[in-house]
């Protein structure tokens, strides 16, 4: 962390940027918020531990529209979500200077507290240099837990900890993948068509429409959005029923069908615990299985699935053949 | 044509046509005097590819039992390549609704050519038989729009 702070304040007092995007602490030890700093002394706030799950690369669209260029800290995933924003002429790759920092996977405090730990007043040792062990203040005393065992779910189908697009590397990297990225998908798949149905009744009748997952998502970055349209019945209201659940879902997700990386940013910030990263990764696995591989953000050139074609398609009927 | 009785169930069923292939096949159909059932309410869009998948969800929305989707074969487009989008789109979308759990049969995509006029009533008539057969859709409709 020390070394990101001296290499931010170097590369400000040099002048080759003008402010720094990264994460400053937040009210309590495990919510660290994206930050810009603009002066050296600023940049004592900020941090760079085991909670740092947001992706900044969103953050790089106003960056863009600023003069200078920024320095913008981005994990592996991130650069993925970095492309593709190159990809779609919505970050100006010019105005920004990329430092890659290594990841040893992002932790979810929801998971700390699932281990019957309560009360937490603060986590320490979650650095890149942290023990397997962190340690956990709480009311009750001092707790421990593995880091492992803390991780953020899409940390454990990790696409990789090599950074896709940067200027410099700061930090090492260590594995975190242990499972398969669509098995959830699959166990989905494989169940019957009124379990389906009720599995995701049960899941969507959780949202509250707080459109954190929209705003969160890197890939949902149209200057006006259809969620926001005041011609459309659905605008800035809690869902009424469950038909308005569903579409809000359907919708948000094909919006990002071929665009998505799957950083997992909109499981992690949904309030309610939606898994809504499970609709984002079938339209990846559908369109990895009719179209061909294909990761978002893998570069800067390639087509996405949904703006091409191929004249031998498979036919939409094939969804009813799968079964 | 038939009178629907008290309690009985008439589906409602959306067909969106393409302009240049699939509503001249419609028209063909008519005028060859072939029929096909009053239960498909025909929508004209200029182009397969102008129906995005929220123009389905929306008359899932409004009590439609079935959506079809008809435009012109693969490489027939008016506009060159717009059904070829289309067949993307499409595909991912009723794989979605698969997945979410509305019946597979509810959807459809067909490619019909003005000349095939015969080839429309035939489809339509065995997308209402299928939709008969599954009933009422439940899963997929805003209770405040049932009447």
């Amino acid at each position: 962390m020390q070394e990101l702070i001296t290499r931010a304040k170097e590369l400000l007092s040099l002048g080759m940027v003008s402010r720094v995007l990264g994460w400053r602490a937040g009210d309590l030890s495990y919510n660290p918020e994206p930050a810009f700093f603009e002066k050296e002394e600023e940049l004592g706030k900020l941090v760079y531990d085991g909670f740092c799950g947001a992706n900044l690369s969103k953050y790089m669209i106003e960056a863009s529209a600023l003069p200078g260029k920024t320095l913008v800290f981005l994990k592996p995933c991130d650069t993925y979500s970095f492309n593709q924003l190159i990809k779609e002429h919505r970050v100006d790759r010019e105005k920004a200077y990329v430092i890659g920092v290594g990841c040893r996977g992002k932790l979810d405090i929801e998971k700390i507290k699932a281990q019957g730990i309560k009360g937490i007043t603060s986590v320490s040792d979650t650095g890149l240099n942290g023990e397997d062990e962190i340690k956990i203040q709480t009311i009750y005393g001092e707790k421990t837990c593995t880091y492992n065992s803390a991780l953020l779910s899409r940390c454990h189908v990790c696409k990789g900890k090599e950074h896709k697009i940067y200027d410099e590397l700061m930090g090492e990297s260590r594995e975190t993948k242990d499972a398969e990225r669509f098995d959830e998908v699959k166990t989905i798949e494989a169940m019957s068509s009124e379990e389906r149905f009720a599995f995701f009744q049960k899941e969507l009748s959780k949202c509250i429409r707080c459109n954190a997952c929209r705003n969160v998502c890197p890939a949902c970055s149209c200057r006006k959005c259809v969620f926001d349209s005041t011609k459309f019945d659905s605008a800035q209201k809690a869902n009424v029923d469950s038909f308005e659940e569903k579409m809000f879902h359907i919708i948000r997700a094909f919006h990002v069908a071929g665009r998505c990386t799957d950083c997992g940013e909109c499981s992690r910030v949904c309030p309610q615990g939606i898994p809504l990263h499970l609709f984002n990764r079938k339209f990846i696995k559908d369109i990895d299985e009719f179209y061909g591989e294909f990761q978002a953000g893998e570069d800067i050139e390639t087509k996405g699935p949904l703006t091409s074609y191929t004249f031998e398609d498979v036919e939409p009927g094939i969804v009813k053949e799968r079964g | 044509m038939q009178i629907k009785e008290k309690g009985e169930w008439k589906p409602k069923i959306v067909a969106f046509c393409c302009n240049w292939c699939s509503y001249a096949g419609a028209d063909l159909a008519g005028s060859s005097r072939l029929s096909y059932p009053a239960d498909v309410k025909i929508i004209r869009v200029p182009c397969s590819c102008r129906v995005n998948p929220m123009f389905i969800l929306r008359a899932f929305e409004r009590g439609a039992d079935g959506v079809i989707l008809c435009g012109c074969h693969p490489g027939d487009c008016h506009y060159s390549t717009g059904n070829f989008y289309a067949r993307r789109r499409m595909t991912l979308l009723f794989s979605m609704l698969n997945y979410l759990g509305i019946e597979n049969g509810r959807t459809r995509v067909e490619w019909v050519s003005a000349a095939e006029g015969a080839k429309f009533s035939q489809t339509m008539n065995e997308f209402v038989e299928k939709i008969y057969s599954l009933g009422e859709n439940v899963r997929l409709g805003d209770l405040r729009c049932k009447n």
